[in-house]
């Protein structure tokens, strides 16, 4: 199955990134909605990439960040995080709540915390019903869980999921420009799920 | 005096003035083995706790395979066996919130399958910071077989 991943070929990786991108734009409105402001994002990342690669995205495996961690469960498992910096998700949990944070700059309340949830809630579900749309298949995410801490350690959890030394990896930048907002939405579909996937889209895998 | 790098799921060895660093151990465990008299050390960042897979080509992914592979290393380097001592760091649940207990229980499985790998080659587990809910990065120094650790929110210590 590993193997499988290792060999996509630049069309099989085009009609995932067409894929990421149709999501992430749900993704991204309905976050816009959610601030009242304009987030953007990038045209998706599709790539193989090995464990250290991961979190070399974020600013390499010791960056603080926070991360909101969901499984996708149903037809095509996978594991969804979307990390921010920390100052990047004060803002963003700001324009939500309000000012209801914690003095600390690198701590986060419990209102904002739950906000931050609500925002993971809001980009995966619509990320995955666009994704589910397209596919015909059934997903959902869990409820997602967050923590504040080096990258490389919350990203470990997805990776031990894999079961191989490399992930496939759609990775959606948003940015909200006047904010100063980044965040980086990850997809790591279980390697079980990657033929499924193909499968539900009509592409053959070779 | 060089800092050799341990990515994960990977191990190395070292002497002499040279350390041995891995970053951003969550649920991982960072193994640390040590011999006093010829100063070799090794260590390890392994991922899972047994390797399901007999033909598993990374052994230093797995508790199970990483400390024997992690042993031999270390004795073609002059250290004896009979000598190591070991020091552990990680295993933590970094996620408290969320449905899968079995995924977020990793890490205790993690030092669990580490220390059975350990009992059953006699090394003895001298010190270890694991568990909680925060990333660690560890440094292991040759010349005195120190182990620092620095977490993101705790500071730093030295096992």
């Amino acid at each position: 199955m590993s193997e499988e991943i290792r060999n996509l070929g630049e069309f099989q990786l085009s009609v995932l990134r067409e894929v990421g991108n149709i999501g992430a734009g749900h993704a991204a409105t309905a976050l816009s909605k959610l601030l009242g402001s304009e987030i953007q994002m990038n045209v998706p990342r599709v790539s193989v990439v090995g464990f250290e690669e991961i979190s070399e995205i974020v600013g390499g495996s010791e960056k603080f960040v926070i991360g909101i961690f969901l499984r996708v469960e149903g037809d095509i498992p996978g594991s969804i995080f979307f990390l921010l910096q920390v100052e990047s998700a004060k803002r963003l949990v700001t324009d939500l709540i309000g000012n209801m944070g914690s003095a600390e700059p690198d701590e986060f309340s419990e209102m904002e915390i739950s906000a931050l949830q609500e925002i993971g809630n809001i980009l995966a579900g619509s990320y995955l019903s666009s994704l589910a749309d397209f596919t015909k298949k059934e997903m959902s995410p869990t409820p997602p869980a967050i923590a504040v801490d080096m990258a490389g350690a919350i990203l470990s959890i997805g990776l031990v999921q894999l079961g191989a030394d490399f992930a496939l990896l759609v990775d959606t930048e948003f940015v909200q420009g006047e904010r100063n907002i980044e965040g980086h939405f990850f997809m790591l579909p279980d390697p079980g799920s990657v033929s499924i996937l193909f499968e539900s889209l009509g592409v053959e895998l070779q | 005096m060089t800092v050799i790098r341990v990515g994960m799921a990977d191990l190395n060895v070292a002497d002499g003035e040279d350390s041995l660093r891995t970053t951003g151990l969550g649920s991982c465990v960072g193994i640390a083995l040590y011999d006093s008299q010829t100063k070799v050390t090794g260590l390890a960042h392994i991922m899972l706790p047994t390797s399901a897979n007999a033909n598993e080509t990374n052994r230093a992914k797995y508790a199970n395979t990483a400390v024997p592979l992690l042993i031999e290393m270390m004795e073609k380097k002059g250290a004896n066996r009979r000598r190591l001592s070991a020091k552990l760091a990680g295993g933590a649940q970094m996620f408290t919130f969320a449905g899968q207990s079995d995924l977020m229980r990793i890490g205790p499985r993690n030092v669990e399958a580490v220390k059975e790998a350990l009992r059953l080659n006699t090394i003895p587990v001298v010190a270890e910071d694991t568990g909680g809910n925060c990333g660690r990065t560890i440094e292991l120094f040759s010349a005195d077989g120190s182990l620092v650790i620095r977490t993101a929110k705790q500071g730093v210590s030295t096992l």
